[in-house]
């Protein structure tokens, strides 16, 4: 059986065939404080020691995009609070942030979650908090919709989730930066959404300098679905290393985008069979956004979890993926490339440079433009800037590079000299590969 | 002795990598990144502190090191800390 519906814009919103969707939610509108109670929300919360082994037990993974261990996570905040881990609820200083600022432009279950089911987000947020002992939290969007719906959802509550920390909504404007952790603690801190050097990392120094939680929205959204079925039923979905169902953004050219809850380890022809593409028109992928850079058609041949694609040298991120069927690998590059450019912080030396270098180098590829010193020194850029910015993004500019090079050979050899028509349809500058398709249907 | 460099304020100003060249590698644009293990090697320490003293923007700090009395200092410790 398959269930879907479209959201308020039209995206297309289809929980896995033959499953209970845990994210998701069947039928239209925003779900109300009354519907989400009446499903079982908002339950009175108890021992916290037990939600926190059950959280241990079940393997919870980030859905931010690096699937870090969540227990792992709150470990290292109640380790830090001021009185340790062995501290009374509500004694300790601890800080929650949900993160909803999404800034990778290929994803949309964020933004997805925030707007059409805010109580499961608060209700995670509340559940988090108790496992820190957290008594500030906050709710951290650039997209105004979201905002409008979680304030609307606490309004309904009377303004605080019951039991619940003391809750504020902050947003900022929407950026690639402004979605990564130490940004947004310097956001609700009051300055610029851009990240900071590591260390310290917010579960150390975060909000008003103390250990914070800074954790994805659909990762949270996850913890009422454990504290109320446990971390077996939890495990019955996804695979022993990747438990549980996640959200994908499914982008690809001349399909509508669509947003599934799938199990994790669900093979990807699988999930091309449910999107309508044939396997073998497909060329490649974007998975995990812009960070992981690109796959080829070996694509097809993977299943869809943290430990498979970390294998093939990819990474599943947060979810998003874009399939490249017509689409040319370089003009794709290129123009990711360019965005990292654009969006970049602006505060390290070797991001700003290195990015407007790798993005200039594939711009003459995809014009014709390029000789065989710009691959070399592509290639070279792509090896010694790993690891050089205080953030992800030049790391996910030279994974960009790098898997251009790797795994699309002949399509770089035959850019030597040579645009091509895709490549020449558009100028890749001008571009955000697999955005426009989302947004425009919102 | 811990130390950070703080990616975000560097310059370019290149003095560290002159002062402790396999401690800070520079890239093509002269921006420096810190190499290896940031607890320094006590043979390194005077030309790490060196860099960190003559960094023009301060972006070499020394980090907590716990039970270590010259902590968080970002010089060397007194004398009487190190007999």
């Amino acid at each position: 059986m398959q269930h879907t519906f479209s959201s308020a814009g039209g995206l297309a919103v289809v929980p896995y065939p033959g499953s209970e969707p845990r994210l998701l939610r069947l039928g239209g509108g925003v779900e109300t404080a009354y519907e989400y109670r009446d499903s079982g929300g908002y339950r009175p919360i108890g021992a916290v020691t037990a939600l926190a082994d059950t959280v241990e037990r079940s393997g919870l993974r980030g859905r931010g995009g690096a699937g870090f261990p969540f227990a792992v996570k709150v470990n290292s905040v109640r380790a830090a609070s001021p009185a340790g881990a062995g501290a009374p609820a509500g004694w300790t200083e601890t800080v929650v942030v949900a993160n909803g600022e999404e800034g990778e432009p290929a994803s949309f279950k964020d933004r997805w979650l925030l707007r059409n089911r805010p109580h499961l987000v608060l209700d995670g947020i509340r559940l988090a908090a108790a496992l820190v002992s957290a008594r500030r939290g906050y709710v951290y969007v650039s997209d105004p919709e979201s905002e409008r719906s979680v304030v609307a959802a606490l309004d309904e509550l009377g303004g605080a989730v019951p039991g619940g920390p003391e809750l504020a909504v902050v947003r900022v404007d929407p950026g690639y930066v402004a979605g990564e952790e130490t940004a947004a603690v310097q956001a609700i801190n009051g300055r610029r959404a851009v990240p900071t050097d590591k260390p310290p990392r917010p579960y150390e120094a975060g909000v008003a300098g103390l250990p914070t939680l800074v954790s994805n929205v659909e990762t949270l959204a996850n913890l009422p679905f454990l504290d109320r079925w446990g971390a077996d039923a939890y495990r019955a979905a996804g695979t022993a290393l990747s438990p549980g169902t996640f959200l994908a953004t499914v982008t690809a050219a001349h399909r509508a985008p669509a947003l599934y809850e799938l199990p994790y380890g669900l093979p990807v022809t699988d999930l091309l069979a449910l999107h309508g593409i044939p396997a073998d028109s497909v060329r490649g992928a974007l998975v995990g956004g812009y960070f992981t850079g690109l796959l080829d058609s070996t694509f097809t041949g993977l299943t869809l979890d943290h430990e498979t694609l970390r294998r093939a040298g990819s990474g599943l991120g947060c979810g998003a993926l874009a399939v490249l069927t017509e689409e040319c690998p370089v003009a794709v590059a290129a123009a990711v490339l360019n965005y990292f450019d654009r969006e970049n912080a602006g505060q390290c030396g070797s991001c700003f440079n290195g990015t407007a270098a790798m993005a200039a180098a594939t711009t003459a590829l995809a014009e014709g433009r390029a000789a065989a010193d710009d691959l070399d020194r592509l290639r070279r850029w792509s090896t010694v800037l790993r690891g050089r910015g205080a953030c992800g993004t030049l790391d996910a500019a030279c994974n960009t590079a790098a898997s251009l090079l790797d795994r699309f050979p002949q399509e770089v050899g035959a850019h030597l000299g040579n645009s091509c028509p895709d490549c020449a349809s558009t100028p890749v500058t001008d571009r955000a590969p697999y955005r426009v398709e989302t947004e425009a249907l919102l | 002795m811990k130390i950070k460099l703080d990616r975000t304020l560097c310059d370019g100003f290149g003095i560290c990598a002159r002062r402790a060249p396999e401690h800070f590698p520079l890239d093509d644009w002269g921006y420096a990144s810190l190499a290896g293990n940031p607890v320094i090697d006590p043979t390194d320490e005077p030309a790490v502190t060196r860099a960190l003293l003559d960094c023009p923007v301060h972006a070499i700090t020394a980090l907590p090191e716990p039970g270590r009395s010259d902590t968080g200092s970002a010089t060397t410790a007194p004398e009487s800390a190190q007999k």
